[in-house]
């Protein structure tokens, strides 16, 4: 790496959403011919700074440089125009096409009369899979590629322009080994044109392997950047996760009950495999892990929303089929699910009949749902959970984001589960409440009941756990007690890196 | 007493937009015609509006549960051929229950495929909109039914028939709306028929049985669809095969005149009352004021938009939005 003019450089970018500040006072640069990871916890404000890069949100402050010119990005089209060129995490690719037409999609070659020039589409699409070393050429149906080669077109798509920069995203989340000594290939091979390259991703390894500086956000703020070969993976965490969280350790001090659940080999064909665990009463496990590592697949498992191809779940010592989350709620579990508004809730009804929806058959008088004991459960979980709301015919979609969020906690809770399962319980909710639902999940401990935390957050998860379940790609990489764990070995386990010092 | 601000007032409208609409309508044509309001009129009116209006009551459900129903309509047609045959072969006590056997079956035929295979409801209906045509003409064997002995049979007594002097046409399109309404609004199945329509997802994760409930719903449609054959053979005690036809686009008109909304999840069956009757009341009103009978179609329909259109405007807030 020489000192060059960066190919592309940010100055001091701030994006504020309503009661959020989404990115702080965020600069750095991209060199030609580096590649620069980019890190952070999920919600550092990685995807919002890429988002502003490829013009789908306008920073508040802060300008964007290509090669030192200043440049206001409009769309991702024009980000393209100007050499900024984005290979997303999910591939956008028309199945039904061939390779040639998704790669020029809205920009096929003319001949006269608009009609497609065919050859030199096929031409010039066979240059360029050339240099990529692919093994597919131009008319190949995109629907027949492995993932792994449509996400070879969609870099080929980005090598239709000259770019200056490539961003990455994730590019190795769905890819076997095989597969991504192929991708780093082309990662090098782009390096070796003077492509400045932005590698987001969470795994240490790779990292470590194939980029050559990284810098770390963490809440929205810049935290520096270090160069790969002179620091560690301890070092790139301890910028990640900072100093001035609370990282007290709750582990319960009451005495715990016996084994409410316990989940022996379960396996869900490809998304996850193998995974035992058990949780008693008066005990929040957590379970943590990136996004796609299996954890919310096993709670839907558990809740009978997915059957599981192998294993078995036992409650109280006895082995259960559990077929739907009617038999699941039957059986005394509950999931507050990760999708608040998708999952969680009907925003068109009010607070009080989302609340009292899973049991609505049950509180009845005569032929009728009895108005009066709907009521007195809203009241009684309102108060219980401090949940503001005008009334409770206020319709739940104008609820704020915790208080939604509280709704769905009481409607489990009102239901008296034996096994809770809440999944990424402060997802996009503000401070306050965030801490008032960690304190709402130990209480609940603290009274009996086995609690599973599902968190992408790891203060969140060291917080209220008294054991974490780390996962990695659908498999359990190891189980700490609250005592042992540490902020190194959980990011370790999570990022696949098989732990040699064991405590 | 309190300020009536703008902001109260586009409030007001807002919320009760259809109904401002449906007097605006009733003033308009009264002013046109003396005789608009007459009781015999308005009676008549809503006597003629039963059949499309206990329609509407089921469609309504299954409008809220997230769902369509274009089947109505033919499903109306076979119901009626089916109950005046029955009618002289079983005589009228058996041919009832089997006429809404039959027709509750093909409800439930419906209500399997949309609610356990979950196969697209607009599709599926649209297919049984000519399914049911064909069935009804092959029982048939396309000729027109009549009953033999039309002064002899108390079956007239559903469409023709008085109870203190209110037609019973009227009565029972009353009373089953007061029944359904209780049903919509009162009882946990009415509730999850909103959960399941406003966020199918959300029911399920609510341990809702989404598609149970989508099944229901189309049977209830397809027993209003029942009582709406029934009253209408027995208004003419004979028919042609098309009797129905085309009424199911009047029935999702009243019910989305109503304000229930095409994605699931909102309406009334009070809504929908008014719904139907405001389509009852323009073609009335058109009648009278002398329009050619064919010009009503066009007129109607392009009323129906307005109202529609004035509809989502006074919840906006404003005529026109570049996002909906």
């Amino acid at each position: 790496m020489t000192d060059q003019t960066p190919a592309l450089r940010l100055e001091g970018i701030v994006k504020t959403f309503p009661g959020v500040r989404a990115l702080d006072d965020v600069s750095f640069a991209v060199l030609p011919g580096e590649v620069h990871a980019l890190m952070g916890e999920n919600g550092a404000g990685k995807s919002t700074l890429m988002k502003v890069l490829g013009g789908i949100h306008q920073p508040d402050t802060g300008q964007i440089f290509i090669a030192e010119q200043p440049t206001v990005m409009t769309s991702p089209l024009q980000a393209k125009a100007q050499g900024v060129v984005f290979i997303h995490q999910e591939l956008s690719l028309a199945d039904e096409l061939s390779v040639a037409e998704n790669i020029f999609l809205g920009e096929l070659p003319r001949k006269s009369l608009g009609r497609v020039d065919w050859q030199a589409l096929y031409d010039t699409t066979d240059a360029i899979l050339k240099t990529l070393n692919v093994g597919f050429d131009a008319r190949t149906r995109v629907g027949d590629l492995s993932i792994a080669n449509q996400q070879m077109v969609e870099i080929a798509r980005a090598l239709t322009v000259d770019p200056r920069a490539v961003i990455f995203d994730e590019p190795t989340a769905s890819l076997t080994d095989a597969e991504k000594v192929v991708l780093f290939d082309v990662i090098a091979d782009l390096k070796g044109r003077g492509v400045g390259i932005i590698y987001i991703s969470h795994r240490m390894e790779e990292i470590f392997k194939i980029t050559d500086r990284i810098s770390v956000l963490r809440d929205g703020q810049y935290r520096g950047t270090l160069e790969t070969a002179q620091t560690d993976e301890d070092e790139v965490t301890q910028l990640m996760i900072g100093r001035s969280l609370d990282l007290s350790r709750n582990a319960s001090h009451h005495e715990m009950g016996d084994v409410a659940i316990e989940v022996r080999d379960l396996s869900c064909g490809k998304l996850y495999q193998d995974v035992s665990f058990s949780v008693r009463r008066g005990e929040v496990v957590g379970f943590y892990g990136l996004v796609g590592a299996g954890r919310t697949e096993i709670a839907e498992t558990i809740f009978g929303l997915r059957n599981p191809s192998a294993g078995s779940i036992l409650l109280d010592g006895q082995e259960v089929r559990i077929n739907s989350p009617v038999e699941a709620i039957r059986h005394g579990i509950s999931l507050v699910p990760e999708d608040r508004k998708g999952q969680g809730l009907v925003l068109s009804m009010n607070c009080r009949d989302n609340m009292t929806l899973p049991q609505v058959d049950d509180l009845t008088a005569g032929p009728f749902v009895s108005d009066g004991a709907e009521v007195a459960i809203f009241d009684q979980y309102r108060d219980k959970l401090d949940i503001r709301t005008p009334g409770w015919r206020q319709l739940v979609g104008n609820l704020s984001g915790g208080n939604q969020q509280k709704i769905v906690i009481g409607k489990w809770l009102s239901m008296h589960p034996s096994v809770l399962i809440v999944d990424e319980p402060t997802r996009g909710i503000d401070v306050g409440s965030k801490s008032e639902i960690h304190n709402l999940i130990r209480g609940l401990a603290a009274q009996g009941y086995a609690v599973i935390v599902i968190s992408s957050e790891m203060p969140e998860v060291l917080h209220v756990s008294d054991r974490i379940v780390a996962m990695y790609h659908g498999r359990v990489m190891r189980e700490f007690t609250s005592e042992e764990v540490s902020e190194d070995s959980l990011i370790q386990a999570i990022s696949g890196i098989e732990s040699d010092q064991v405590a | 007493m309190a300020q009536l601000t703008r902001k109260d007032l586009t409030g007001f409208l807002a919320r009760q937009g259809i109904l401002v609409a449906f007097a605006l309508f009733m003033i308009g044509f009264a002013l046109a015609n003396q005789r608009f309001l007459d009781v015999d009129n308005v009676f008549g009116v809503i006597r003629s509006s039963a059949i499309l209006g206990i329609m509407a009551l089921g469609v309504t459900f299954v409008v809220i549960g997230g769902n369509l129903d274009l089947s109505v309509g033919s499903m109306m047609s076979f119901s009626t051929i089916v109950v005046l045959d029955l009618h002289d072969k079983l005589g009228p006590t058996l041919a009832i229950p089997a006429m809404f056997a039959l027709t509750m079956g093909l409800g439930a035929f419906i209500g399997f495929l949309v609610g356990y295979l979950k196969l697209n409801s607009l599709i599926v209906t649209l297919g049984m909109l000519s399914a049911i045509h064909g069935l009804t003409l092959t029982w048939s064997g396309g000729k027109n039914m009549d009953i033999a002995d039309k002064e002899g049979t108390w079956f007239s007594v559903f469409g023709q028939g008085s109870v203190a002097g209110i037609p019973v046409p009227i009565l029972m399109f009353a009373g089953l709306a007061v029944v359904l309404s209780l049903l919509l609004t009162k009882t946990p199945f009415g509730r999850k028929v909103y959960a399941v329509g406003g966020n199918g997802t959300a029911a399920t994760f609510s341990g809702v049985p989404r598609a149970r409930v989508v099944f229901q719903t189309y049977l209830i449609s397809s027993f209003c669809v029942a009582m709406a054959g029934l009253m209408q053979a027995s208004r003419s005690l004979g028919s042609q095969n098309t009797v129905g036809q085309g009424m199911e686009l009047e029935v999702l008109a009243a019910v989305i005149l109503g304000g229930a909304s095409l994605l699931g999840g909102s309406g009334t069956i009070f809504k929908t009352v008014i719904g139907v009757l405001i389509l009852g009341f323009i073609q009335n009103g058109l009648l009278l004021v002398g329009l050619e009978f064919y010009v009503q179609y066009v007129v109607t329909w392009v009323i129906i938009i307005l109202a529609v259109w004035l509809d989502i405007a006074a919840k906006r807030g404003r005529l026109w939005s570049p996002i909906a």
